[in-house]
């Protein structure tokens, strides 16, 4: 079995996930940029998250063979602050040139503030400009829904930005349909206790089919799990998905939708 | 799958989950304390499950949602807490 981590945070991570990982039959891993778990005090830390992910991380991937890309951006979990979150908008083309950045990514919302609206806003303009992929993070749990539609209307709105070069990560049952209406990619996220288990997610793409979704861990520094996706291969394979369907699922989608990014390549490519 | 499929596969782990789920609530019942917003939308979230066939997940995902549209003036936490208080 092969399959892609498109969103997996291995900053937050040990080796020896990379191992297990690549065992497992992870061909490559993408890594959004994220909140660490506290705000960090200046755009200066942001600088160095960033020369984490574009320099170091890669590094410590191949070790194992495995190809590791990223997405930049200041997370909505610190957007409240725009001041800030306008000096590390400001950080990010000089990073995009970088061989191994796919896009502008985890994007989005946390709890539907207008400040956290008016920076997505700012870094779908920056997409845009750029001609970048976009990779959105919906809101937890109770605020998941308004989020999103709050998201879509964002998007929907930069005509410059075409719907199948974004996805939009952790749909759940209630959000799924908005998504895939609006032509744009959606992302299930494994991830216990919040967001989707490997059960509920393969029940969604055999109600909505596969064509244009992702399953990805999202792993990061909290309870999580970075052999969810191949966890959830072995959920499809217990229901009778063919070899197949399993590998268009976790590996062909992915690569089509980051494929969209000429620096994206695979081992065998 | 079959229907039959379905419960050789699913159906111990359903019923533990459920025994879970009323372990809690009798947990709850036991405990000190008054009402609050989440077990309210706990309670509309059981009746979905509970009612017509079709699309309770997505249903029970709705009970505990915030329906509103407008975006928050600030946002004054980083948390969510699983329902929304506005309902209550
Ligand atoms: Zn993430």
């Amino acid at each position: 079995m092969r399959y892609i981590e498109p969103h997996a945070h291995m900053v937050s991570r040990v080796t020896d996930d990379y191992v297990h990982m690549v065992t497992a039959g992870c061909a490559a891993v993408c890594e959004p940029a994220f909140w660490a778990g506290f705000d960090r005090s200046s755009a200066a830390g942001f600088y160095d998250y960033f020369r984490q992910l574009t320099e170091h991380e890669p590094k410590r991937a191949a070790k194992f063979g495995l190809p590791h890309y990223c997405w930049l951006c200041i997370n909505p979990k610190e957007s409240e602050d725009t001041q800030l979150a306008d000096e590390v908008l400001a950080l990010i083309p000089s990073f995009l040139d970088q061989p191994t950045v796919l896009g502008i990514g985890e994007i989005g919302l946390n709890k539907n503030s207008r400040n956290e609206i008016q920076v997505l806003e700012k870094h779908v303009d920056l997409a845009a400009r750029h001609g970048q992929l976009v990779l959105v993070h919906t809101p937890h749990l109770e605020d998941k829904l308004k989020g999103t539609r709050l998201i879509l209307d964002v998007i929907k709105n930069e005509s410059r930005l075409a719907p199948g070069r974004v996805i939009i990560d952790h749909v759940e049952e209630h959000t799924v349909k908005l998504v895939l209406d609006t032509g744009m990619w959606a992302g299930m996220t494994l991830y216990p206790e919040s967001k989707c288990s490997p059960a509920r997610a393969v029940d969604m793409v055999e109600v909505y089919g596969g064509e244009r979704i992702w399953m990805n861990c999202a792993c990061d520094w909290g309870v999580s799990d970075p052999l969810a996706v191949p966890k959830t291969a072995l959920e499809m394979r217990k229901r009778g998905h063919s070899a197949a369907a399993i590998d268009r699922l976790i590996y062909q989608n992915p690569a089509r939708f980051l494929g969209q990014c000429p620096k994206f390549k695979l081992p065998a490519d | 799958m079959t229907r039959s499929q379905i419960l050789d596969l699913y159906f111990v782990d359903a019923r533990h989950k459920l025994i879970d789920l009323a372990a809690f609530l009798d947990r709850w019942e036991r405990a000190e304390g008054g009402e609050d917003f989440r077990m309210a939308a706990f309670r509309r979230a059981l009746q979905e499950l509970a009612g017509g066939p079709g699309d309770r997940a997505e249903r029970v995902l709705l009970a505990f949602s915030d329906p509103t549209t407008e975006p928050i003036p600030a946002a004054t936490t980083k948390a969510a807490c699983g329902a929304w208080p506005g309902a209550h």
